[in-house]
Order: structure tokens, then C-alpha cells, then sequence
């Protein structure tokens, strides 16, 4: 009895508390948001700054020119080696000796797992909301044109990637900097490494970290209802450390199989409602063409579309900015090039497929409200975006998307989101600690460290509003295509040199197919 | 002429059998080579965390060396005892295929393998895989129950 009175005075009391401690829990949130947006200001407004006299943010020219340079200097190589890229993932070149060893499908996998997710979801809602349909086309072109970036960048991951005696690999940017450069007899190479691991270290705190848990946060309270996002990051932070640091693998497993069910899921969903609509594929890929060059009305016309375009695909399949070399770096090849030629298949999928597919869907629900008088998109009150029907932006955009097609599908979308940020922090705790041990040397206390500054920033990222935690995220994964592409300008010269190398090899038939 | 057997072992008791199964037939043989093969579960389609794939070579040869440690070295320890010529092998990749693949490399005349396994090491290696080597070997297969 005497406990039953215990229990009921104690739920009383909570109960009495709770509006008090949720005050107090936004309080937190706000507190961290304000306290964070200090904090990034400055580094973000140098990353996204304009060209003198234009709305233009220099970095995303830099992407494109430089993804149109590696596509020029290469020759097109994503389109020559289309094909052979496909054999490599089948593993027709692969050696039956090598049997148990990372194969190519295996590199290209792990790589994906960490591309694929929150941009693909999230970020085409935000570029299609705000740079209209017409975003969608030039984000398929930043795709295309990045899977040379991917090609330069993987090459090298592999050429230049440390094989300890034990058997275990660290590759990507910062090996291939120091190394390239001292190869070439350039000075500095050491110090562009250190400042891209830095980048990198901030990279996976931001776009790796918080902006996955801000999302995933942001998924589960519009299914559950509101609650304070600290709560969603003790609970990320608590699964993520126990993988991280636990080495609870099984966690890690489990995610690793359910994610590509996932995608495939996803797209399955997504090709289910472009079939239903197939009457309106036509109109949206109009809609599509016309926005990239008129813009349709949306914010910044033009200009607006093609921007927010390419930053999503550089957000998205993260070609030139080097995270991906630090993935495919592990395969087992006496190739380089080889897993360049596969690597220039993630922005495909990850971009051209994936993200068309979402910004499919977007256009033909029409979400996005269309003026009829004049065919143009309506703006919202504040003239920064395209109006929806119920107010939606980012992840809950796409949801609303695809729940006119398939009433049922937001449920699936909240678990995919889930699961996606979840993946996408693995790998980038990855990419993060590689770049840390590079910078503070390998061994544990080392590694504990980054791990758990990894786990705080899951909490601080849950926590934060999502626009100090998107800007921070462009611009700590931008920060890092500044060095690795300014740095590939230089080694793209011993890429080529494999090229040509590896093609002669090929044209005279010295390399052949094993399974042939 | 000599005959050359490979013995698909799994580490339990039924490759235990067909390790005496064999060794039953090739002494009545007379002269045959024996060849103990393991194959460890692998395919090169599967999904793995970067942390895994950095440390797959190094694991792969933790595996390698445990496979022959434990159980095809005893194997061939114990043919060599009853005097036979007997060599052993440790393969990644899909069973069925791989252990047809030792065979066709070795001028195999013939595979012998246990029929199910019960759990542990045995579980990964075959079940379904008996019945896909059956099906598909280029040689006579030989399953002990």
C-alpha cells in the first residue's frame, strides 16, 4: 500500500514538474542554438561569401570549375570508362587470390552508406523549395561533372593510402597532400594536410554529426509530436558511442544491412509514385527545364535555381571534397585507378538517380504552390522560398511529398531518415578520427578523444535550430573541398599518368577479365 | 594412376566424417592424394563499415591462420599419420563454388563432404551449401551423413 502511495505522490510531483522541465529543456535548446551561431558566424560567412557585386557564394564556382576542369582534363572519363566501371564493381578484374579481401562493391558501398541519406532526402527538399524545380537540373549537371572530381580524388586515396605491417589501411587527402606533393617536389604539402584534417575533424562534427542528428530529430518529433532535441541527442550520442567506443558491432551490423534496403526502398517508393503519375513525368521534367533557365520565379530566378542546384549536389554526393578518398581507400587492388573508376558511380547514384528521384516526386505532388495566373511559383511571406501547401520545408517537404502518393510512406521515410543519419554518423566518425589520428597520431587515448567529442556534438546538433546547424555544415564540409581541390590541381598530373598508363594496359588486352 | 579427393572439412563432427569417410575409400584405393580444404564464408557483395574495411586484410589473415590452426592442419596431421599423401587449403568465397573451383584445380576426381552441420563454424559453411555443391560440382560429390 505504503508503496503504492510512494508512487502515486512521485507521479504527481512529475507530473507537476514536467511543464517546468520542459521550459527549461527549450531553454537549453535555445541557449545552445544561440551560444552555436555565435560561434560559426564568422567561419560561415567566409566560406559563403559572394563574389563582389553578386549574390554568387565563390565556393560553389570553385566546385563546378573545378569538377568541369577534372571532366575536360580526363577527357570525359566518366563517360569512356562508364562501362568498365560496371565490370570492376561486378568483380570481372578482380584476382580470385584476393578472395576475403575488401572488394571493389565493398569500397563503393561503405562510401555511398556515408553519402547516401539526410542530402538526398532533406537537402533536395531544400533545394527544389528554394531554387524551384529548375535546382533539380543543376544538381544532375554538378553530378555528372563531379564524377570526375570522385575519379581525381579516389585515384589518388588508393595510390597514396599508409599500409601498416599489421595489415590495417589509412588512406585519403591527408596522405595523398603530404605525400603527392613531396613526390612532386612541391613545398607545403604537409601544411595543406594538416589544414584539410582540420577541416575535415570539423566536416564530420558538422554535415557528418549534427545536421544528421538536428534531421533525425526533426523526423521523430513531427511523427511523436514536439519535444525538446536534447533528448533525441543523449539517446543518438548514447547508441553512437556504444559503436564507436563500445565496439558494439552488432549495432553497427544490423544498420550496415538495413540501410541499402532502405535506399532501395526508397527509390522503389519514389519510381511507384512517378509510375502512378506517369501522365505528369512529362510536364515535371518541363517544369525542370524551364526553371534552370528561368527560374519560374523563385527567389534569385536564374541564379537562385542554379545555386541551390549545386550546393545541394556538393552537399549531397560530396565530390571534391575528399571524404570519399578517405572510404574507398581501403580496397584491395594493385590498381589505383581502378577505384577511381568505380568511385565516379557514387555522384551517379548518389545524385543523377537518387536525388532526381526525390525532386521527381516534390514536382509531380505539387507541394509547391503554382500561381495559375502567371505558371510561376508562389513565394512564401518572407519571399525566401517557394509557399507550400501546409508551411513544409526540408524533410518534412519530401514526407508530404511522397505521402500523396502513398498515405503510409512518412512512417517508413521517419525509419529511413533515422537509420540514414545514424550510417552517415558511423562513417564520418570514421573520416573524422582518420583525419584526428593524422594530426594527434594513432593510439587509444588519442582515438577516445575524438570519439567522444564526436558523441557531444550528436546532442548539440539534436539541439540546435536547423539553420545554424545547415550553414554550419556547408561550410565545414565546403571548407574541405577549398584544400583537397586546390591541392588535386597539382596531383591530377599523376592521376593522369595512371590513366594512361592502366588504358594502354587494357587497349592491348594485358589486363584481362578473370572471370572470363 | 593416382586419385586425387578433397574433403570439404567445417570444423564439427560431420567433417570429422567425412574425413574418415575418406580416409576409408582412399585406403582401399590405394594410391591417393588427399586434399583437406576449408572454406570460410565470404562474398565479395556484402556490407561493411569503413572501420571493418580498413582492417579487413588484416582480419583476413586472423582467419586464415585460424582456420589452419584449428582445423586443417590437425587434418592433415592425422592423414599424414596414417600415412597418406595429404595436403590442406584455406579459401574465402562462396563454399559450393569454391570447393568445386580446389577440386577442377587440383585434377580432383571427387568431393567429399559432411551432410548438415549443427552450429558454430558449421552453420556459416553448409547447410544450403551441400545441396548447391551437389547440384552444380564438375566432379562426382560424395555427402556423408
Amino acid at each position: 500500500m505504503n508503496n503504492f502511495k510512494t508512487l502515486g505522490l512521485a507521479t504527481a510531483a512529475t507530473l507537476a514538474a514536467a511543464p517546468l522541465a520542459a521550459e527549461e529543456a527549450i531553454g537549453i535548446d535555445q541557449k545552445v542554438n544561440q551560444v552555436f551561431a555565435d560561434l560559426t558566424g564568422p567561419f560561415v560567412s567566409l566560406i559563403f561569401a559572394p563574389f563582389p557585386g553578386t549574390t554568387f557564394p565563390w565556393i560553389v564556382m570553385w566546385l563546378v570549375i573545378a569538377a568541369s576542369i577534372f571532366t575536360l582534363y580526363f577527357g570525359f572519363v566518366q563517360f569512356r570508362y562508364f562501362k568498365h566501371a560496371i565490370q570492376l564493381v561486378k568483380g570481372d578484374y578482380s584476382d580470385p587470390n584476393d578472395a576475403g579481401e575488401v572488394s571493389h562493391f565493398q569500397a563503393l558501398a561503405t562510401a555511398l552508406s556515408g553519402t547516401v541519406g539526410l542530402g538526398n532526402i532533406a537537402g533536395v527538399a531544400v533545394a527544389v523549395g528554394i531554387g524551384g524545380p529548375g535546382a533539380t537540373f543543376w544538381m544532375i549537371l554538378a553530378g555528372l561533372l563531379g564524377m570526375a572530381s570522385k575519379f581525381t580524388e579516389c585515384t589518388l586515396g588508393v595510390k597514396y593510402r599508409n599500409e601498416y605491417a599489421d595489415g590495417t589501411v589509412s588512406g585519403g587527402p591527408m596522405y595523398y597532400i603530404s605525400k603527392g606533393f613531396k613526390e612532386l617536389g612541391l613545398p607545403g604539402g604537409r601544411f595543406l594536410a594538416v589544414l584539410f584534417a582540420i577541416f575535415c575533424i570539423l566536416g564530420a562534427l558538422g554535415g557528418g554529426n549534427m545536421f544528421q542528428a538536428n534531421q533525425a530529430h526533426a523526423q521523430i518529433s513531427g511523427i511523436v509530436g514536439d519535444y525538446p532535441g536534447w533528448i533525441t541527442g543523449i539517446v543518438f550520442a548514447g547508441v553512437v558511442f556504444a559503436v564507436i567506443v563500445g565496439g558494439i558491432k552488432s549495432i553497427a551490423h544490423v544498420t550496415e544491412k538495413i540501410v541499402p534496403f532502405m535506399g532501395v526502398l526508397y527509390v522503389g517508393a519514389a519510381m511507384v509514385i512517378l509510375v502512378v503519375n506517369y501522365d505528369k513525368i512529362g510536364w515535371a521534367f518541363g517544369q525542370i527545364f524551364d526553371g534552370a533557365f528561368t527560374g519560374l520565379g523563385v527567389a534569385g530566378g536564374m541564379v537562385g535555381a542554379l545555386i541551390q542546384g549545386f550546393k545541394r549536389a556538393a552537399f549531397s554526393n560530396e565530390a571534391g571534397v575528399g571524404s570519399a578518398a578517405i572510404a574507398h581507400s581501403a580496397v584491395k587492388t594493385n590498381e589505383p585507378i581502378t577505384e577511381g573508376f568505380v568511385s565516379l558511380l557514387e555522384p551517379l547514384i548518389d545524385t543523377v538517380v537518387i536525388c532526381t528521384m526525390t525532386a521527381l516526386v516534390i514536382v509531380i505532388s505539387q507541394q509547391m504552390i503554382i500561381d495559375p495566373a502567371t505558371g510561376n511559383y508562389m513565394l512564401n511571406e518572407a519571399g525566401t522560398a517557394i509557399a507550400t501547401v501546409d508551411g513544409n520545408s526540408g524533410v518534412a517537404l519530401t514526407s508530404a511529398a511522397f505521402a500523396s502518393g502513398i498515405s503510409w510512406f512518412p512512417y517508413v521515410l521517419a525509419i529511413a531518415v533515422v537509420l540514414f543519419a545514424f550510417s552517415t554518423m558511423i562513417s564520418w566518425s570514421y573520416y573524422g578520427l582518420k583525419a584526428w589520428t593524422y594530426l594527434f597520431g594513432e593510439g587509444k587515448v588519442a582515438e577516445l578523444t575524438f570519439k567522444v567529442i564526436f558523441c557531444i556534438f550528436v546532442v548539440i546538433g539534436a539541439s540546435a535550430s536547423l539553420g545554424p546547424v545547415i550553414d554550419f555544415s556547408d561550410a565545414a564540409i565546403f571548407a574541405m573541398a577549398v584544400v583537397n581541390i586546390f591541392c588535386l590541381y597539382f596531383l591530377m598530373k599523376l592521376v593522369k599518368k595512371e590513366l594512361f598508363a592502366y588504358t594502354a594496359r587494357l587497349q592491348t588486352g594485358e589486363l584481362k577479365k578473370h572471370s572470363a | 594412376m593416382t586419385v586425387k579427393i578433397v574433403i570439404g572439412l567445417d570444423g564439427t563432427d560431420t567433417g570429422e566424417r567425412a574425413l574418415a569417410f575418406a580416409k576409408d575409400l582412399a585406403s582401399k584405393m590405394g594410391a591417393c592424394d588427399l586434399i583437406a580444404a576449408y572454406v570460410i564464408e565470404w562474398s565479395p557483395f556484402t556490407f561493411q563499415t569503413p572501420e571493418e574495411n580498413a582492417q579487413r586484410h588484416k582480419r583476413r589473415e586472423e582467419e586464415i591462420n585460424l582456420a589452419n590452426a584449428r582445423i586443417v592442419e590437425p587434418a592433415v596431421a592425422a592423414l599424414k599419420e596414417a600415412g597418406f599423401n595429404a595436403t590442406g587449403v584455406v579459401r574465402h568465397g562462396d563454399v559450393a563454388e569454391t570447393l568445386n573451383k580446389i577440386t577442377v584445380e587440383n585434377g580432383g576426381s571427387q568431393i567429399i563432404v559432411g551432410r548438415v552441420s549443427s552450429d558454430g563454424f558449421a552453420k556459416r559453411i553448409f547447410g544450403s551449401s551441400t545441396q548447391n555443391l551437389v547440384m552444380h560440382a564438375d566432379v562426382p560429390v560424395t555427402v556423408v551423413g
